[in-house]
């Protein structure tokens, strides 16, 4: 067991932390004010993040990425020192995140060429179309639909929690497009335009009283035919694609700047005249919390580890068990949060920036974290689908019986 | 960088697990656990023989000079069979005279410990929880012991015991000269523990006892964290073959999804918690500043969430968790020993918040 990343990776974070000051300099870090940094600055950014491939490193170049060895710590580096400097690591979640890889794994060269670059330079902005009304665990059972007329998909139905989609100039999605299939089967990845004529974007608004996510409802919207991720009836497995890159390193410093603010509530909150952090229950509850959020920086590190070493099987309960793991601790972290702010906790959330950008950002409003956190159970997977994943890929648990698989 | 096990551990863990499933099967732990000795000759020669009593000791000594985190791996099986035995305090009282003895206490000493043909225990505990070196009151009047120790393991039958002195030190006393016992009739008879008495009895201070104290103690939290994960998992291992087993209205118990997602809420608290004695563990050896902070924190976690873990697994096993006859309780006694030896959860949390600068 070895936990230095050996000279050459010393070296290499020295060089990152050196670009960061003086590409990303403290006016805008995330404790200052972000409203002062426009889209531009960060446009800028990643162009300088760009050049010194820091920034699309498994993209390849003719597409507008660095194309670099796959590598672990580096990642690894460049994600700890970029979160600790509040500097844009990608733009766009949906985009770089999402239909990048679909697209690098499932599309054909003329969608990469098309979209890729433009997506990375922060000129196309994306937004995806999965859940429905009637689709959000159970998916698959989505009902908008694409008929193809001539050399083009018609496209109806209704999506929502479509995260920027006011922002967006295009949407990709799974529709039902094989009517008689069987249910997985019925589905195509399609990509479209924005249509504001055709598109009603909605915003849907939170419980915490922020916008962040959007509805759209589509009236014979047009996109064309090749405009499609894979085969007709394919979308299901095409979609899957994105799970695969949903590791992101660095992550592990998350839980630990969460906790860190809510260390710093309890000594600047006082009970019966002191400082909350002195009394005993909040001393035991913020241990306890310390305890869990060990484990999951361990586990991070454990995660790093398997990738660098290819050692994947070791973790794979691990991974498991990672969503509901954070979002349990998430929920006692605010619960506690909310505890200590007192009756500030009878108002309305002031500062929304927290659930405004879903999640995250400088706020110390701990009433919108409170009611953010809500989310962390329901989104991207719920607690009760990864238990049913956990115990039945984790434990060896019998499937559930379903009235229609 | 590797944060993971090397080959040589991941074998040392395997072979520690053949020994258990060859030596004690789960009729000989029933039998033990009955009889409430809590030691087992053959299994301790047998694991003596293996190495597991001089592992942590220096190699010019006898011993196979490894890390902690070996020993806490090997620490995490001996859990998860819930092997009777004084390995704990044995590798402590290794440890304290590794670290605090004289050279001639080294000399003479830690070959026999390596050998396991001598068995040492440490005496650190007094009334009122009083675990921590700076709460010792037991005193060391130039060799001669007074006071009374609490909880010692294997107390009445270890040969060496190396017992906490007032101030911090540590005295080394052998057990002809050990005093007034008192067996408890201790709730996990896998591992014996005794009230002890001293009135002048005849000891030697090791020189070196005030910097080996909050050793001893923190890979006393390390050790116990490590047994605790290891049984934890033995509980959800037998809670799922249960539900896979059991059958109630017509199915399996595991069919029902209430079933299915207590038991991923057990694995998910738990698998998480391997890294943490991992890194407490290697801390131990190659961190020193954190030692102390992620001996507590290890300690305090997974032994709580390991207490938990054998509550639900009881509920899961319906009626037959309940009875004395049901293996479970073989576990749950187990972790409820370890949330307690050394120290509570709350107690720990509280060095954690202090160590933080809370």
């Amino acid at each position: 067991m070895d936990l230095q990343y050996g000279p050459e990776f010393d070296a290499f974070r020295a060089e990152v932390q050196a670009f960061l000051a003086s590409a990303w300099p403290d006016s805008r870090r995330a404790t200052a004010d972000t409203e002062g940094v426009t889209a531009d600055d960060q446009r800028a950014f990643v162009a300088a993040a760009l050049a010194e491939n820091y920034m699309y490193r498994s993209i390849p170049k003719r597409y507008g990425g660095s194309e670099q060895p796959f590598d672990a710590l580096r990642e690894t580096i460049i994600a700890e020192e970029f979160n600790a400097a509040g500097a844009p690591w990608r733009l766009g979640a949906q985009g770089v995140g999402m239909i990048v890889p679909t697209l690098l794994e499932a599309g054909t060269e003329w969608q990469r060429e098309k979209f890729i670059p433009d997506t990375l330079r922060g000129d196309s902005v994306w937004c995806q179309g999965y859940s429905e009304p009637g689709a959000g665990s159970d998916l698959a059972a989505l009902r908008s639909t694409a008929r193809l007329e001539g050399d083009e998909w018609v496209i109806n139905g209704h999506k929502v929690w479509t995260s920027d989609a006011a922002e967006a100039n295009y949407m990709f999605g799974m529709f039902r497009t094989e009517p008689d299939a069987p249910k997985h089967a019925g589905i195509s990845y399609l990509m479209m335009e924005m249509d504001p004529k055709r598109m009603d974007v909605r915003p849907l608004r939170q419980i915490t009283g922020a916008t962040h996510f959007y509805e759209v409802f589509f009236d014979d919207v047009r996109t064309p035919a090749d405009w499609i991720v894979g085969e007709r009836g394919q979308g299901w497995q095409i979609a899957r694609i994105n799970l695969k890159h949903e590791r992101n390193f660095g992550g592990g410093g998350i839980p630990r700047s969460r906790f860190e603010s809510l260390v710093a509530l309890a000594r600047e909150t006082r009970i019966d005249g002191r400082p909350a952090i002195e009394h005993h229950d909040v001393r035991q509850r913020l241990a306890e919390l310390e305890g869990r959020i060990r484990c999951c920086e361990t586990l991070t590190l454990r995660q790093l580890s398997a990738t660098a070493n290819d050692e994947e099987a070791d973790v794979a309960l691990g991974t498991l068990c990672n969503k509901l793991y954070n979002t349990d601790l998430g929920e006692d972290l605010v619960q506690l949060g909310y505890d200590l702010i007192g009756d500030a906790g009878l108002e309305a959330p002031e500062d929304q920036s927290w659930s405004s950008i879903g999640g995250g950002g400088p706020s110390a409003d701990w009433v919108d974290r409170f009611l953010f956190q809500l989310c962390g159970a329901i989104a991207a997977g719920s607690s009760n689908i990864q238990r049913n994943v956990i115990g039945e890929r984790g434990l060896g648990l019998p499937r559930d019986l379903r009235s229609t698989t | 960088m590797h944060f993971g096990l090397t080959e040589e551990q991941t074998l040392l863990q395997h072979t520690v697990r053949e020994l258990a499933a060859g030596e004690f099967p789960p009729n000989r732990l029933r039998e033990l656990f009955d009889e409430g000795t809590g030691f087992d000759t053959d299994l301790w020669g047998r694991t003596a023989e293996m190495g597991l009593s001089g592992l942590i000791i220096p190699e010019e000594h006898g011993g196979a000079g490894l890390e902690l985190l070996d020993l806490a791996l090997v620490a995490e099986v001996i859990g998860e069979a819930a092997l009777p035995g004084p390995f704990l305090g044995h590798a402590l009282a290794s440890l304290a005279i590794t670290h605090g003895g004289s050279a001639e206490q080294k000399a003479r000493w830690l070959p026999a410990l390596a050998t396991g043909d001598v068995i040492g225990t440490v005496a650190l505990g007094e009334t009122n929880e009083a675990w921590e070196p700076e709460t010792w009151q037991t005193e060391d009047n130039g060799g001669s012991l007074t006071g009374a120790k609490r909880y010692v393991e294997y107390g009445d039958r270890a040969d060496l015991l190396i017992v906490g002195t007032a101030g911090g030190g540590l005295a080394l006393l052998e057990g002809d000269q050990r005093g007034e016992t008192d067996i408890v009739d201790g709730l996990d008879r896998t591992r014996s523990v005794t009230h002890l008495s001293f009135d002048g009895a005849p000891a030697e201070t090791l020189p070196g006892g005030k910097d080996a104290a909050p050793l001893v103690c923190d890979a006393g939290r390390i050790l116990l964290a490590a047994d605790a994960f290891g049984a934890a998992w033995k509980l959800i291992q037998l809670t799922v073959e249960y539900a896979l087993e059991r059958e109630q209205f017509g199915t399996k118990i595991a069919q029902f999804q209430s079933v299915k997602h207590q038991l991923a809420n057990l694995a998910s608290d738990c698998e998480p918690m391997r890294g943490l004695f991992w890194h407490a563990a290697h801390a131990f050896d190659h961190m020193p500043a954190a030692r102390a902070r992620e001996a507590a924190t290890a300690k305090s976690h997974i032994t709580d969430t390991a207490v938990r873990v054998g509550r639900r697994a009881v509920e899961l096993h319906g009626g037959i968790g309940f009875t004395w006859e049901c293996d479970v309780q073989f576990w749950v006694k187990r972790t409820m020993f370890d949330r307690t030896w050394l120290g509570s959860p709350r107690a720990d949390r509280e060095r954690i918040a202090q160590m933080l600068g809370w």
